[in-house]
């Protein structure tokens, strides 16, 4: 990467001569020692470009020529390109691998480099476009590009006989690519390139059914809510390079690889600060957290396969990503981290406590996303990278697999998304129930399924981190009850009790009309188990739902057994010089981790229990109690905390208020042009009167000159006076 | 000098051009702008070999200097530097694209709109490539006329308004930077004949040459009051808040081509002026009094997004976005950093490409429809799907989504922003005279992103609530050759600027090297040098010899 400044990194790093813990992250074994920042091992590759190049010939193809392909060149193209791109990346990651092998990589990092061309060079400034692999972004491109494909092949059930079907797939692929971007962006400018690309594919797809005004709307207000997100990236960026000089993370956690407390003169404290709160705004915005989270319900006016893809697995996790991408600036921030994780705990509980009361089963989906994406930044907040990006990975697996899901019955529903119209889809759609009940146990964080490992591990920094505490700790524990009530809840009212089906003559407006047509063409008969291009992709996903969390078992489970925690493992040389230490009296207390273990999952299951009471006893007059006790509170949650109408009535319509009334009408019409109608019509005047003077009487003319050379000269004496 | 006068040619091509229409026979409307896109595109091909101006050499390149009134220091000199020959580039590559736009558009007089567009062409290449402040002043002055012209003629319902406060406001600004520059021209004289400038200037002591006003030396107060008068001139037509006003109503009346031109080129005049004449003229003032710019800069930035926030005319909107986007030129040239400077630059070859383009889409529109007011549409993308393509892109290029031109120039010019705020923070620990600027100015981008999206949103997306525009037709095969090269350069630009910023880099560069130079030079003169009373410094050497002169006198005298 740098070289010199990796040179100036170790130098300091020597020059502290301090000893670190490092490497403590999650109860992991912690080794102690002298700190010498190693630099990271480089290979040169070429591949990489073709990694990211093949979405994008997919997505040029299909949106020039997509009419011409039929859907099933539109078919091969798209998922072609996906698939070969995943296939791909399995390879350049097993290339990686053998990079870690010993003789290699002494120590620290390590990863595969390819320079495609040299993009904004301007003085000190130089930011190419340039790709990196290493293990961090390793995990993050087998989620996308196989989690991606997976996704793809189910559109082509979703999406079948829509008159767009070309124009998404071809949307789809560009996703792909800059998502691809983001994540292989050597420096930050590349990451943001793809990162405002992420967004326009968001923009895009979300309002992928423009007819509908509403889904318009909703595209829009992710995109300029994300760019509110951008403002702060943005000048995050610039803080950095002033600081650093560079934009490679690389670069910038190398120079920071140093303990807590001895970053060199040239770094004040408070620039990593600031750089690091402007950088989390970014991630507000993107990873919908509080106060920029607001976008994302809204978002589910895509098409499904987009809300899992886009809304679940990937987009919405670039802001955890991009925190783990510069570790070592929250490592020392940490006052932002604190931010961080309150931000991140109340965005999970009050996410979650919204999707108890909705209907519409998308919504809840959504809400829960949010909610997830808040237990991640816990996790980024107390300093535990791995650990969110643990979380990142499971959640694209059951989160993916539940959306899916949902897009399955919603398919089956003829586009119906309100939950009060299902019920006992089990029968009909086998495969969908299994799997959505694989990824709901796995969310709700039940052993042995994937949510169950990541998510202990969460709640455990949450509580054992010097940065965690006990009031952290107890609201996210709060959020993991809710959330496996909501989900249980889905369960009970779509797939579980009664069939209740749609009233004749109930309309419905969800998705576009012409998707609509289609599958009108279904009888109105029982509802269908989807077709096998939906559910390999379920079944894939599902089965990632149970066995993803034995990727990164806890020491304190899988140690006694030799089983090692190999997502730690295997990230530990991006993040070995900056995981947060945990707190020293918690470290090595084996009994309160296990106790904790059992009370999470003594809360989920007390939570389980309820929606049994609730839904599951036939006992409907209990399920409205909630609503008549406190109307209140539930027209609260309802409403979702009138969050939207606060924003509409504080920000939107004071600001345009004044754009229109003030700015316009008064500053531009009255005052400005009134001052500059004023002078013409003032000379038009003047004119006339001075006409008037030019009667042809020389004595005026010569009064009027004397007059005038007097002011001349006193003119020009004042102003020598003057010097 | 014995060479092939290429800026010579490249400059009145389109007048020739344009006064060959005349001989078009009547009748023969057809072929009147066949000729004046052959005129057109023929310019654009013959300024081609200017791209081999080489970057690493910097300074003026391709000069011709022929005498024209030697006695009176007039010459007829042209040049172009890193920074010029862009500008060169981007009005002789929107020249045929305008000519092609306004094809169907026209639908009187037909000779005379393509004359006038033609001439237009000439006096903006002249300004651009004049070295000598007679021959830049005639140009500045000439671009008013074919623009009055188009606006007055061929322009809406409210054009003699409109047309009538373009030409006013200008003239007010030039007629101030008139007085001044016939100041200047005295004050060169009389410190030339004092010996102050050197013994070549001795020998011609009257001179109009950019290069030998340069020299002339003044003091910081006297600078801000010439520096005043040039900024007036240059302020009203990038346009700066608040004197942007005119721009609105210019743009509102103005045929499609007028728009075109008017944000293509004619407002980087303005920003032009500053980098060639304003700043390097007066150094000392612009260190002083560079904060007001600034200031003003961030305002128009944010008031222009605003303001084109709740615009219910497209076009109208899209002129409210140059002043918010000129305030990113502003911002990014006043910092005085390579990255602002650069990205400044880049930002007016964007805007150029950008709004230009944006002012023809709403013009196609326009033909078709006759109605620009936003909420008149909805759900054209239905029935417009390639239109509605080009459109967006341009859009998202204007709101600086990176990968398109847009991006590149507004994140410089943040980032020179940002470097400067770093840079002042350190020194005066001071938020709101430091980063507080760029944070300002960087929540335009997230307003670029409201307006334009919003407007998309209302044209394009939804049902389409008029059975009249069930019939629009989609971009023609000519509409297409207009937009091809426009979004071939957004992308190109975007993606891989370097051959672009290579170039103007070693003259930038040079360029902030001359300001500071000049501005320490112009603070070791005492107050009041070069004023009227005091043109050569007499009062000040007298002082200096009688040993009463103050610690800095001592190096200031001399050149």
């Amino acid at each position: 990467m740098q070289p010199l400044l990796a040179q100036t990194a170790q130098a300091i790093a020597a020059s502290a001569g301090q000893a670190v813990a490092h490497g403590a992250g999650g109860g992991h074994g912690a080794a102690e020692g002298p700190i010498v920042a190693v630099a990271p091992t480089v290979e040169a590759t070429s591949l990489l470009a073709v990694v990211i190049l093949l979405p994008l010939l997919g997505a040029a193809l299909n949106g020039f020529l997509g009419k011409r392909l039929g859907t099933q060149g539109v078919n091969l193209v798209g998922c072609g390109t996906v698939a070969l791109s995943a296939l791909l990346s399995w390879k350049l990651v097993l290339d990686l691998v053998q990079l870690s092998g010993p003789g290699h990589a002494a120590g620290g990092n390590f990863g595969l480099h390819q320079n495609l061309f040299p993009w904004i060079h301007v003085g000190s400034f130089q930011a190419d476009f340039a790709l990196w692999l290493d293990p961090l972004a390793a995990v993050m491109l087998l989620v996308v590009t196989n989690v991606g494909f997976l996704i793809h092949l189910y559109s082509i059930g979703y999406m079948k006989g829509d008159p767009g079907y070309a124009r998404f797939f071809a949307y789809l692929n560009l996703f792909l690519f800059s998502m691809l971007c983001l994540v292989l962006g050597d420096n930050l400018l590349v990451l943001f390139l793809g990162w405002e690309g992420v967004g326009l594919c968001s923009y895009l797809l979300i309002g992928f059914w423009f007819e509908d005004r509403a889904n318009a709307r909703a595209g829009k207000k992710a995109f300029v809510t994300n760019r509110v997100g951008d403002f702060g990236f943005a000048l995050g960026m610039m803080m950095l390079f002033a600081v650093f000089g560079t934009l490679e993370p690389q670069a910038i956690n190398q120079a920071l690889a140093v303990p807590q407390g001895s970053l060199p003169a040239t770094v004040p404290l408070w620039t990593l600060e600031a750089a690091a709160l402007l950088l989390f705004v970014g991630a507000c915005g993107k990873s919908a957290q509080i106060p920029l989270y607001i976008w994302l319900p809204d978002a589910m006016a895509g098409p499904t396969p987009v809300s899992a893809l886009i809304h679940a697995a990937t987009m919405v996790t670039a802001g955890v990503y991009m925190v783990a991408r510069l570790n070592g600036v929250f490592f020392h921030a940490e006052f932002a981290c604190y931010v961080v994780i309150v931000v991140g705990a109340s965005t999970a509980l009050l996410a979650a406590t919204i999707g108890l009361v909705q209907n519409d089963i998308k919504k809840v989906l959504a809400y829960s996303t949010v909610s997830q994406l808040g237990f991640m930044f816990v996790a980024m907040g107390a300093g535990a990278w791995a650990v969110g990006v643990f979380h990142l990975m499971t959640h694209a697996f059951f989160k993916a697999c539940l959306f899916l899901g949902s897009g399955s019955v919603i398919l089956a529903m003829h586009h119906e998304q309100d939950m009060r119209f299902y019920g006992g889809l089990k029968r009909f759609m086998p495969t969908t129930h299994w799997t959505f009940l694989f990824a709901t146990l796995a969310i709700a964080g039940i052993f042995p399924f994937a949510g169950f490992f990541s998510k202990d591990e969460i709640l455990w920094n949450a509580i054992a981190s010097q940065r965690g505490g006990t009031l952290i700790y107890a609201v996210v524990l709060l959020a993991a009850f809710c959330t496996a009530f909501y989900m249980f809840r889905i369960l009970w009212m779509t797939f579980w009790g009664e069939h209740r089906g749609v009233p004749e003559g109930h309309g419905h407006d969800h998705g576009a009309e012409s998707a609509d047509d289609d599958h009108h063409h279904h009888a109105h008969g029982d509802p269908q188990e989807s077709p096998w291009t939906m559910t390999v992709p379920l079944m894939v996903l599902g089965v990632l739902s149970l066995v993803g969390g034995f990727l990164g078992v806890p020491a304190v489970l899988g140690g006694h057994f030799g089983f090692p925690n190999l997502l730690h493992d295997w990230l530990h040389p991006v993040f070995q010089y900056s995981t947060v230490a945990l707190d020293p009296t918690m470290a090595h207390n084996h009994a309160m981790e296990y106790g904790l273990m059992a009370l999470s999952l003594g809360v989920a299951g007390l939570s389980i229990f309820l929606t049994w009471l609730l839904w599951g006893g036939g006992k409907d007059a209990l399920r409205d109690i909630f609503a008549e006790k406190s109307p209140w509170l539930h027209d609260l949650l309802w409403n979702k905390w009138y969050v939207d109408e606060l924003y509409e009535s504080v920000l939107l319509k004071p600001l345009v208020f004044v754009s229109r009334e003030v700015l316009w009408r008064i500053v531009d019409e009255v005052i400005i042009d009134g001052l500059v109608n004023g002078v013409a019509s003032f000379c038009k005047q003047a004119a006339d009167k001075m006409g008037r003077a030019q009667d042809g009487d020389v004595g005026n003319y010569a009064t009027i000159m004397v007059a005038g050379m007097v002011v001349l000269l006193l003119v020009i004496v004042g102003f020598g006076v003057g010097t | 000098m014995d060479s092939l006068p290429l800026l010579t040619i490249v400059t009145f091509l389109p007048l020739v051009g344009g006064l060959l229409l005349f001989a078009v026979p009547k009748g023969a409307e057809g072929a009147v702008r066949w000729v004046a896109l052959a005129t057109a595109v023929l310019g654009f091909v013959v300024s081609l070999p200017l791209l081999g101006y080489d970057g690493v050499a910097a300074g003026m390149q391709f000069a011709e200097n022929y005498a024209w009134i030697p006695t009176w220091g007039l010459t007829w000199h042209l040049g172009i530097d890193g920074i010029s020959v862009w500008l060169v580039m981007l009005t002789t590559f929107l020249g045929p694209i305008v000519i092609l736009g306004a094809w169907d558009s026209v639908s009187r007089r037909h000779t005379e709109f393509f004359f006038h567009l033609l001439a237009l062409q000439t006096a903006m290449l002249g300004a651009f490539v004049a070295q000598n402040l007679a021959v830049f002043y005639v140009f500045w002055e000439l671009m008013l006329i074919p623009m009055f012209f188009l606006i007055g003629i061929w322009g809406g319902k409210e054009r003699l308004y409109a047309t009538l406060k373009f030409v006013l406001y200008t003239v007010f600004g030039s007629m101030l930077m008139l007085v001044a520059i016939f100041y200047l021209y005295w004050l060169h004289h009389e410190q030339a004949v004092a010996g102050l400038l050197g013994p070549a200037a001795a020998l011609s002591p009257w001179s109009l040459e950019f290069t030998d006003l340069y020299r002339v030396q003044m003091g910081a107060d006297v600078q801000a009051w010439l520096f005043l008068a040039f900024a007036l001139a240059f302020a009203v037509k990038v346009p700066m808040f608040p004197l942007h006003t005119w721009l609105p109503d210019a743009h509102v009346q103005a045929p499609t081509a007028g728009s075109v031109v008017l944000a293509g080129v004619l407002l980087k005049m303005g920003t032009y002026g500053f980098l060639r004449l304003g700043m390097p003229l007066f150094p000392a003032a612009v260190a002083e009094w560079a904060w007001v710019i600034l200031v003003l800069a961030v305002v128009g930035i944010v008031y222009g997004a605003l303001v084109a926030m709740i615009q219910p005319d497209m076009k109208k909107l899209v002129a409210y976005s140059s002043v918010s986007h000129m305030g990113y030129i502003m911002l990014g040239i006043f910092v005085l950093n390579p990255q602002g400077v650069e990205g400044g630059i880049l930002q007016m070859l964007n805007h150029g490409i950008s709004t230009g383009a944006l002012f023809l889409l709403v013009g196609v529109l326009y033909d078709r429809t006759h109605t620009r007011r936003i909420w008149d549409f909805g759900g054209l993308a239905k029935v417009m799907p390639i239109y509605t393509t080009v459109f967006i892109v341009v859009a998202l290029s204007s709101a600086g989504l990176p990968g398109t031109n847009g991006f590149v120039g507004e994140f410089l010019t943040l980032l020179g922003a940002f470097q400067w705020g770093h840079e002042a923070f350190a020194q005066t620990g001071s938020f709101w005279s430091s980063y507080g600027y760029v944070v300002v100015a960087a929540t335009g981008v997230v307003l670029g992103a409201v307006y334009l999206l919003w407007m998309i949103e209302r044209v394009f997306f939804g049902p389409i609530l008029q059975s009249r525009w069930l019939g629009l037709k989609d971009l023609s095969a000519r509409e297409g050759l207009v937009f091809a090269p426009l979004l071939l350069m957004i992308f190109w630009m975007g993606l891989y600027p370097k051959p672009f910023i290579d170039k103007m880099e070693p003259t930038v560069e040079a360029w902030i090297e001359q300001i500071r130079a000049g501005e320490k030079k112009a603070a070791s003169l005492p107050q009041g040098f070069g004023s009227p009373a005091n043109p050569s410094g007499e009062l000040h050497s007298r002082l200096a010899a009688s040993g009463d002169a103050q610690s800095e006198g001592s190096e200031g005298g001399g050149d």
